[in-house]
């Protein structure tokens, strides 16, 4: 790597102003990424990024100032212009008579990566380049696209406290993004079916290890055969059926109804000018029906693969498994330490998760919802599809759109399927449903046994001013909805 | 900033071999964004930033690497050697790339826009003292923003701007608020004051009991801000040569002219009007204006080096996305004084959110109101309406049912800030429609 953290640390350490606290996050970030175009290989694109961000905080005055000049003037001046910061902020910012101080810092993180990235790039063209060629099966095929992107972050996390004796945060994440689409047109109808979603579900932490857990070799052939079969299918119908969502639809569905409304950042309003507001409020909390009984929603950095795996948010909270929603009551919010604080004071107490992340050196921590996923149940997949009489298979995210409280939502996939009398019928394109939050989670009527349990993710989840977008994971089941609104294209 | 990224590129150069050339990009600012909630400061925030992206071509192979730099130069020009060593080493094994295109007639630019931002003092003070009592929350990024480009053909080009965006919103209750924004290059403090004292007298319009109405078509005015975020989703590869050629632009049926918008659209990219550098990435510089759609019917496209060389067209120096960074949609004849009047019964849509593609063959559209909608009864404001979901096809929206484009425009600045300040801008007027479907 490229940044010599102990050199930094030890720049830091002579520069430590005496305020209620100083903290320092550095972060470097090399990445790589590698296409094939209609089998023709696409510029290699490298970068290298790194970088700093001093907090400065003392009674209710807070400020920030981030640096890619990690000298000793580089960090004086960051430093000077977060003291700046704090100092005018004081007696102006939202943590009136709140002092917020980072626990101890000391732990270390590394995905749990099987298969480093070791591999030239002729290997990683040449694995592209080899689906690619598998795509042009008709002459129906008008464009496809095999990419792989690789990301390893190393960020440290330290206060002036922790280095007085010796300690840091350090985590080390490997994350690997496979993605593969193939578009077909034909009298003037466009289908595309893509490997997990146009917006790569299934990135993973991990190296060439993912490859394998996301089926990539061989899917070229099969994503352009089923391309053709949507080509060749009928509208989506419209109407009121049972709906059996895939896991690579849930996780959307799962990301903007259940992971945004609930971070704690947007219900105080702090989102409320960007990204949007809550429909959740905080007397939710505890006795909410958020869903059916079968609903069961955890915070999980545990799980060893998925994308927002850490031992560390960025405020320093050590990590934990979490339900968040229980036998379908609504449990607690997705707020960091310095959240849970500010909803304190205004008389709502909950436990804090870790979940105060900033997406680079240059973005302040604030409220994500990392790995938010759903726990399986014990139906089968087959049991599932003989319980539907008449009702739609919808698989892999196409469109998605939402309001701002997060309640108002219409989804769109690449995917569907009719299921009549308890058994898989025809294929169907353009299938889209709508609902409200509030409601379609109450509609869950079967979840699916861990045989149907998939680990996927997004790279894109985009909130913040200024903007952050960061990584995300979402497992799930499959699971089935009564009662739901579909409808499909004009043609 | 200027001569620092010069004097490293002439570095660079002068250790290029043989038959190598070299293009290198530049992109640095230094902002200060203060986040604004209950009126009160939440994070005040300063970044300093500056990454310079290589793109080595030997023998029409090409490798690319960006990194960021620390402004040191000495430091600076040694990590710059050791990345281009290192791209240097891989292109061998690297494919001929037969869709390399890049600049060889070596046009110079230099943009420089001075302004007067505001001090951190400004920032955080003018702003607090004028919400003192309101519900503000938002987000002013303030500073400059540079972007630079040469080639060891020896093309040189410059751009930086001064500027500011004061993005914010009051909210009277839960969803219910008034979105405003104050952008430009010279600060000025009445002019905050000018804004919020307009908000304080629209807040009372929102302290009514609000609507909901039951899906179906209402005529409808949308503001400027509201016609943007319909037209900014045609960045998905609407106006994008290489999604027209592979039949993939929402556009589709417009190129292929079996449909078409009002006669009264004509959307152009407007270098001239814009902050977005007149230069792309591998040194083409833009025409000043490209017209996309004239009097509804498809006009050009945007033509990135690689699609040029890819389907054999002429590129227009679009980015590699394809995308407009300069939108403006000329104006109607309609009085933006009097649309209340024109619009006589139906929705006034201050804000559209979250747009996305329903069924892209069609180019229908979804998405939702937001902040200050409103039942407007002969002409009069009723109450404000509760969030209404639309899911239409721009072919009706501008087309059968637009009823006319307001006589102004507003210059908006684009709020993005994913990895650092966006220079996109929109000049866009209001457009009354007969009717706009509402579906949930």
């Amino acid at each position: 790597m490229f940044v010599d953290i102990e050199t930094i640390i030890s720049r830091f350490k002579r520069l430590i102003p005496a305020v209620d606290e100083c903290s320092l996050r550095i972060v470097e970030e090399s990445a790589e990424w590698t296409a094939v175009r209609q089998d023709v290989a696409m510029p290699l694109t490298e970068s290298r990024d790194y970088g700093a961000m001093i907090t400065i905080r003392d009674g209710d005055g807070l400020g920030y100032a981030a640096t890619s000049d990690l000298s000793d003037v580089g960090l004086r001046a960051a430093l000077d212009r977060a003291l700046d910061w704090m100092r005018l902020s004081k007696q102006r910012s939202v943590f009136s008579n709140q002092t917020f101080r980072l626990p101890r810092l000391k732990g270390r993180y590394r995905s749990a990566t099987t298969q480093p990235f070791t591999w030239s790039i002729a290997d990683r063209i040449e694995v592209l380049m080899n689906e690619s060629r598998a795509c042009k099966i008709d002459a129906r095929v008008v464009d496809w696209q095999a990419s792989l992107s690789t990301q390893h972050i190393r960020s440290a996390l330290m206060t002036a406290d922790s280095l007085a004796s010796g300690d840091y945060v350090l985590q080390e994440t490997d994350i690997t993004i496979p993605a593969l689409h193939v578009t077909v047109h034909e009298g003037g109808v466009t289908q595309t079916r893509s490997w997990g979603g146009r917006d790569n579900g299934f990135c993973q932490q991990g190296g060439y290890d993912v490859l394998e857990r996301a089926g990539f070799i061989g899917s070229g052939p099969i994503a352009a055969q089923e391309a053709l079969q949507l080509l060749a299918a009928p509208n989506c119908p419209s109407g009121k059926f049972d709906l059996l969502l895939m896991p690579d639809q849930l996780m959307l569905q799962i990301h903007e109804s259940i992971g945004h409304p609930l971070e704690l950042d947007r219900i105080l309003g702090d989102e409320r000018n960007y990204a949007g507001t809550s429909f959740v409020t905080l007397d939710m909390f505890g006795s909410y029906q958020y869903g059916s009984s079968l609903l069961n929603v955890t915070y999980d950095p545990t799980q060893a693969t998925e994308l927002a795996s850490f031992a560390f948010d960025d405020e320093g909270a050590q990590a934990q498994r979490q339900y968040v929603i229980q036998n379908g009551i609504l449990l607690r919010p997705l707020g960091g330490m310095q959240s849970n604080q500010r909803a304190q004071q205004i008389g709502y107490a909950f436990d804090a998760v870790a979940t105060s992340r900033a997406c680079a050196w240059n973005r302040p921590p604030i409220d994500r919802m990392s790995n938010l996923n759903i726990e399986p149940g014990n139906t089968t997949l087959d049991e599932m599809i003989a319980s539907i009489e008449d009702g739609i298979l919808m698989e892999t995210n196409a469109s998605w759109s939402i309001d701002d409280s997060r309640n108002k939502f219409q989804f769109g996939c690449e995917w569907g399927q009719r299921i009549r009398n308890g058994k898989r019928a025809e294929i169907v394109r353009n299938p889209n449903y709508r609902g409200i939050s509030k409601t379609f989670w109450r509609s869950l009527a079967m979840v699916g046994d861990a045989s149907t349990f998939e680990v996927m993710g997004t790279p894109y989840c985009g909130k913040g001013e200024p903007n952050q977008a960061i990584w995300v994971g979402h497992a799930s089941p499959v699971c089935k909805f009564t009662g739901i609104d579909v409808f499909g294209a004009e043609r | 900033m200027k001569d620092y990224f010069f004097d490293l590129a002439d570095f660079a150069i002068s250790k290029l071999t043989g038959t190598e050339v070299l293009l290198l990009k530049f992109e640095g600012e230094v902002s200060d964004f203060v986040r604004f909630n209950h009126g009160r400061v939440r994070q005040p925030l300063s970044v300093r930033q500056q990454h310079l992206a290589l793109t080595l071509i030997d023998k029409q192979r090409q490798q690319r690497m960006s990194f960021a730099l620390s402004g040191n130069k000495t430091e600076d020009c040694t990590l710059l050697l050791q990345q281009l060593n290192t791209i240097r080493a891989r292109i061998p094994s690297i494919p001929i790339d037969p869709y390399l295109l890049y600049a060889t007639a070596c046009c110079h630019t230099d943009q420089i826009r001075r302004g007067v931002l505001p001090t951190i003092e400004q920032a955080i003070g003018d702003i607090v003292d004028q919400a003192m009592g309101l519900d503000l929350v938002g987000i002013l990024s303030s500073g400059p923003v540079y972007r630079g480009f040469a080639n060891s053909l020896g093309q040189r080009n410059w751009h930086e701007v001064d500027s500011f965006l004061f993005d914010w919103s009051i909210y009277h209750v839960a969803d219910k608020a008034i979105k405003m924004s104050y952008s430009g290059t010279h600060w000025d403090r009445s002019q905050i004051s000018q804004r919020i004292d307009t908000a304080r007298e629209q807040l009372p319009y929102l302290a009514k009991e609000a609507m909901t109405i039951a899906p179906g078509e209402y005529p409808a005015y949308l503001s400027p801000v509201a016609v943007d975020e319909l037209l900014s989703l045609l960045n998905w590869g609407g106006f994008s040569a290489k999604e027209q050629h592979t039949q993939q632009s929402v556009l589709q049926a417009l190129i292929n002219k079996a449909q078409s918008l009002s006669p009264a659209i004509t959307l152009r990219e407007n270098t001239l009007l814009g902050l977005a550098p007149a230069f792309d990435s591998v040194g083409f510089v833009r025409p000043d204006v490209i017209t996309l759609i004239d009097a509804g019917q498809h006009a050009d496209s945007l033509i990135s080096p690689r699609t040029a060389q890819e389907y054999g067209l002429q590129t227009n120096g679009a980015n590699e996305s394809e995308t407009m960074q300069s939108l403006e949609l000329l104006p109607g004849n309609l009085d933006r004084a009097t649309i209340m009047h024109h619009l006589d019964e139906g929705i006034y849509v201050s804000n559209l959110h979250y747009l996305n593609f329903s069924d892209r063959a069609a180019c229908r559209m979804t998405g939702l109101t937001r902040f200050a909608t409103f039942w407007v009864k002969q002409g009069k404001i009723v109450a404000p309406l509760n969030v209404m979901r639309f899911d239409d096809s721009l072919y009706r929206m501008l087309g059968d049912h637009l009823v006319g484009l307001t006589s102004d425009s507003e210059w908006m600045l684009s709020s993005d800030t994913y990895g650092q300040r966006s220079v996109r801008s929109s000049h866009v007027p209001g457009a009354l429609l007969s009717k706009l479907r509402l579906t949930l």
